[in-house]
């Protein structure tokens, strides 16, 4: 904490961005943070969900059983839709909007046949929201994370708009579709614990 | 001198040519995106409705004077206790301490033109206003009453359109709260002028780091909690509801998860703000800078497991009990570094007796009382006799008034001529400490004799072998209530036509005082390069020349 002006700290200078209003962009690791932030929302909601599953003798509940095979095919379709992504962004790397938006289309699709698949899903269960207090966390969570489904899609249709301007996107400057990505590949990770607690842990009763 | 802008070659390019140098008055009512800007506004707006948390205090301790209640309807005083703790907490010293001082200080401390995401700062600062409003309007509905923490079942059963929008108006602080800490923590980690290694970052700047992160982690569980009760209260699910399978308990967890942690949201900056007045105005380095980073990070991350202090009473089983009375023993470990470093700074300084000073000093002794008592209740055998009595109320009342509020005021005598290019007036500002020292003693202290006599906290209608101590009280807070008088008087005088300040009136070496008062918009016209420490008071001459501001 003692240093005088010395000539190393002098030379420090000659590195100073000449145009620094032009700063770096620092979106992405803006983002990494906010989703840390956003975990814990999800980990406040298992911690609800594994503290009532310990206090009931039977949980899921009677007359509150999930199904099992309906929801695995949307696990499926989502795990899936993280690697579609991934093409995409190997595709604009190598300056390739054309596969951008081919590979950024299909997720889109596969998030909307997953959204199509849980709203099938609430309708046929024969329970709802207020059943019990199963039924408020089954419906609060994956409600909650469906939701998140839903701004991912929004985030991927965002980068399709945008991507129709030519150079909008190129090989160097991508960063929002990065981004669209990370934020997907996050709303699957969090779909994953979600599966287990909720249908897998089901089974184990 | 300070840590001034050497002159660079002058090939550099000039900036703002173009650029209008100073904000207008009306450019502080707008959407602004300019980081000093935003700063102004939190501190503003959260003076008001420390303003109206007062008031709402003033009024329930006039009921209290005497044990009946005489003055207002007691279901109007328990909107005011609320509403009082809501507005204190989530309208007063979070936004001014974090949104204030830190989105004024932070870029200006690190030499950094702006905030990360200037736009999404400003957002951060306009989800306030409405939830402040949601807040005020849910008077026209009773006002929630369930107190600041808003319990089920209590909060299940009162007032449900008062106590939804309460909900409401808590999400969104928590909203801005979690973007507002997005925007810190990538401004400090990718903004810092080059010539700033992580050492060479003033305390106030790691203090706003340990905040953020713990902003990040706790204030998304907080959100899920009142989730939940929203869906309770308006959509029929029973996660709080033990007659329908739910549990109050997962409440209070998911409520102290957040709330524990953000009573360290509320002093950490504030512990900032110490370590950045008491060197400046005792000419002496700080004692122990790594102690105090160190010890911020430790509190940041020992503070995330100490929240179940607050359950002791809630049937908490006994493991648990030891294990968080052991934890919350241990965070007043680093708490207790602090301390000594700041006495160790004061020790043989050429102190001067400025009003930021005083105030630093106040809040430092009083700081003591309040974490005594906090260790005291920490404990859990003295808990479970002292949980909802008046010994907790005197208690937080010394943390969060004897030390964040003394911290805001000292915070605010000491950058006011950085905001606002003037000087306050010394004279007032000492009226202004003493006024302030003798309402809280003579409000809080004899709050510790009501709780161990066994008064309960929440009442408007007590005993009448209480009257004495309380009426005690009551003038303690008319006290506190006048003492607010000649600050406003200062402020709006010093701010039109006090002296007018230098760039460096106090001799600081801190990034923020290399350019002018009020700083340029866009802060410098070339960034300033670090020379030195930021607290080499004494070292290399730095005490007896005046930094050199070079320009302004």
């Amino acid at each position: 904490m003692t240093t005088a002006p010395t000539p190393p700290e002098l030379a420090i200078q000659e590195e100073l961005p000449v145009d620094d209003h032009e700063h770096h962009d620092f979106r992405m690791f803006g983002l990494l943070t906010f989703l840390v932030s956003e975990s814990l929302m999800f980990g406040a909601l298992f911690a609800v969900f594994l503290i009532f599953r310990g206090e009931f003798p039977q949980w899921p509940p009677e007359e509150t059983e999930v199904e099992l095979l309906l929801p695995a095919i949307n696990t499926v379709i989502l795990v899936s839709s993280s690697f579609v992504i991934h093409y995409g962004d190997v595709a604009i790397k190598k300056g390739n909007v054309a596969g951008l938006r081919k590979w950024y289309w299909v997720t889109a699709l596969m998030g909307a046949i997953f959204l199509a698949g849980q709203a099938y899903e609430y309708a046929t269960l024969g329970y709802g929201l207020t059943t019990n207090v199963f039924a408020n966390c089954f419906y609060i969570m994956t409600g909650f994370h469906g939701l998140h489904v839903f701004v991912g899609i929004l985030l991927i249709l965002g980068v399709l708009w945008r991507s129709r301007v030519p150079g909008h996107y190129t090989a160097e400057k991508h960063v929002g579709v990065e981004m669209a990505e990370i934020y997907w590949h996050f709303v699957d990770i969090i779909w994953i614990v979600l599966f287990v607690l909720i249908y897998v842990l089901a089974l184990v009763n | 001198m300070a840590q001034a802008q050497l002159p660079v070659s002058g090939e550099l390019p000039q900036v703002s040519g173009h650029h209008p140098t100073a904000w207008k008055w009306y450019d502080y009512f707008t959407f602004n995106v300019d980081h000093k800007v935003i700063g102004i506004q939190y501190l503003v707006f959260s003076f008001v409705f420390y303003l109206l948390g007062g008031l709402m205090a003033v009024v329930m301790r006039t009921e209290l004077y005497t044990p009946d209640a005489d003055v207002i309807d007691p279901n109007l005083y328990n909107a005011l206790l609320t509403n009082h703790g809501t507005i204190m907490i989530f309208g007063w010293i979070v936004p001014a301490a974090i949104g204030g001082f830190g989105n004024f200080l932070v870029p200006l401390m690190i030499g950094a033109r702006d905030m990360a995401f200037p736009r999404l700062n400003a957002l951060a600062f306009w989800m306030l206003p409405p939830a402040g409003l949601l807040l005020l309007g849910s008077f026209i509905f009773g006002g929630a009453q369930a107190g600041w923490t808003s319990y089920p079942p209590l909060s299940l059963i009162t007032a449900n359109t008062a106590q939804s929008m309460w909900c409401l108006s808590i999400i969104l602080a928590g909203t801005s709260s979690i973007l507002g800490s997005v925007n810190f923590v990538v401004t400090m980690v990718k903004m810092r002028v080059p010539s700033m290694p992580w050492d060479k970052m003033p305390l106030f700047c790691w203090a706003m780091m340990a905040t953020s992160i713990l902003a990040l982690l706790s204030t998304p569980v907080l959100a899920i909690g009142l989730i939940l009760l929203l869906f309770d209260i308006n959509f029929g699910t029973s996660f709080f509801k033990p007659d329908a399978g739910g549990n109050v308990i997962i409440y209070q967890h998911l409520f102290w998860f957040y709330s524990h942690p953000a009573v360290y949201l509320m002093i950490l900056p504030i512990f900032g703000i110490m370590s950045e007045v008491i060197p400046v105005h005792a000419r002496k380095p700080i004692f122990g800078y790594k102690a105090i980073v160190g010890s911020s990070m430790v509190i940041c991350m020992v503070g995330l497991f100490v929240w179940v202090h607050h359950m002791f009473t809630s049937g908490t089983p006994p493991w648990m009990r030891m294990f968080f009375t052991v934890s919350t023993l241990i965070v007043a470990v680093p708490t207790g570094v602090k301390i000594f470093s700041w006495t160790a700074t004061l020790w043989g300084g050429k102190i001067r007796y400025t009003s930021a000073m005083l105030f630093a000093i106040g809040l430092l002794i009083m700081f003591v009382v309040g974490g005594l008592s906090g260790v005291t209740l920490g404990t859990a055998p003295v808990d479970i006799h002292m949980h909802d009595t008046y010994y907790v109320v005197a208690h937080f009342h010394y943390v969060l008034f004897g030390g964040s509020v003394f911290g805001l005021y000292a915070g605010i005598y000491h950058w006011f001529p950085k905001m606002t290019g003037r000087m306050l007036n010394e004279p007032l500002g000492k009226v202004h400490f003493l006024l302030t020292l003798i309402g809280a003693n003579l409000t809080f202290l004899p709050m510790h004799v009501l709780g161990t006599q066994g008064m309960p906290r929440r009442v408007a209608m007590y005993d009448p072998q209480f009257t004495q101590i309380n009426q005690i009280c009551t003038i303690g807070a008319f006290v506190l209530a006048f003492s607010v008088i000649p600050f406003l008087v200062n402020v709006i005088w010093s701010w039109g036509w006090g002296e007018k300040a230098s760039g460096n009136p106090w001799r600081a070496l801190t990034l923020e005082w290399t350019t002018a008062s009020p700083p340029i918009i866009e802060n410098w016209h070339r960034l300033p390069v670090l020379t030195h420490g930021p607290y080499d008071y004494g070292m290399n001459g730095h005490d007896t020349s005046p930094a050199i501001a070079t320009h302004s």
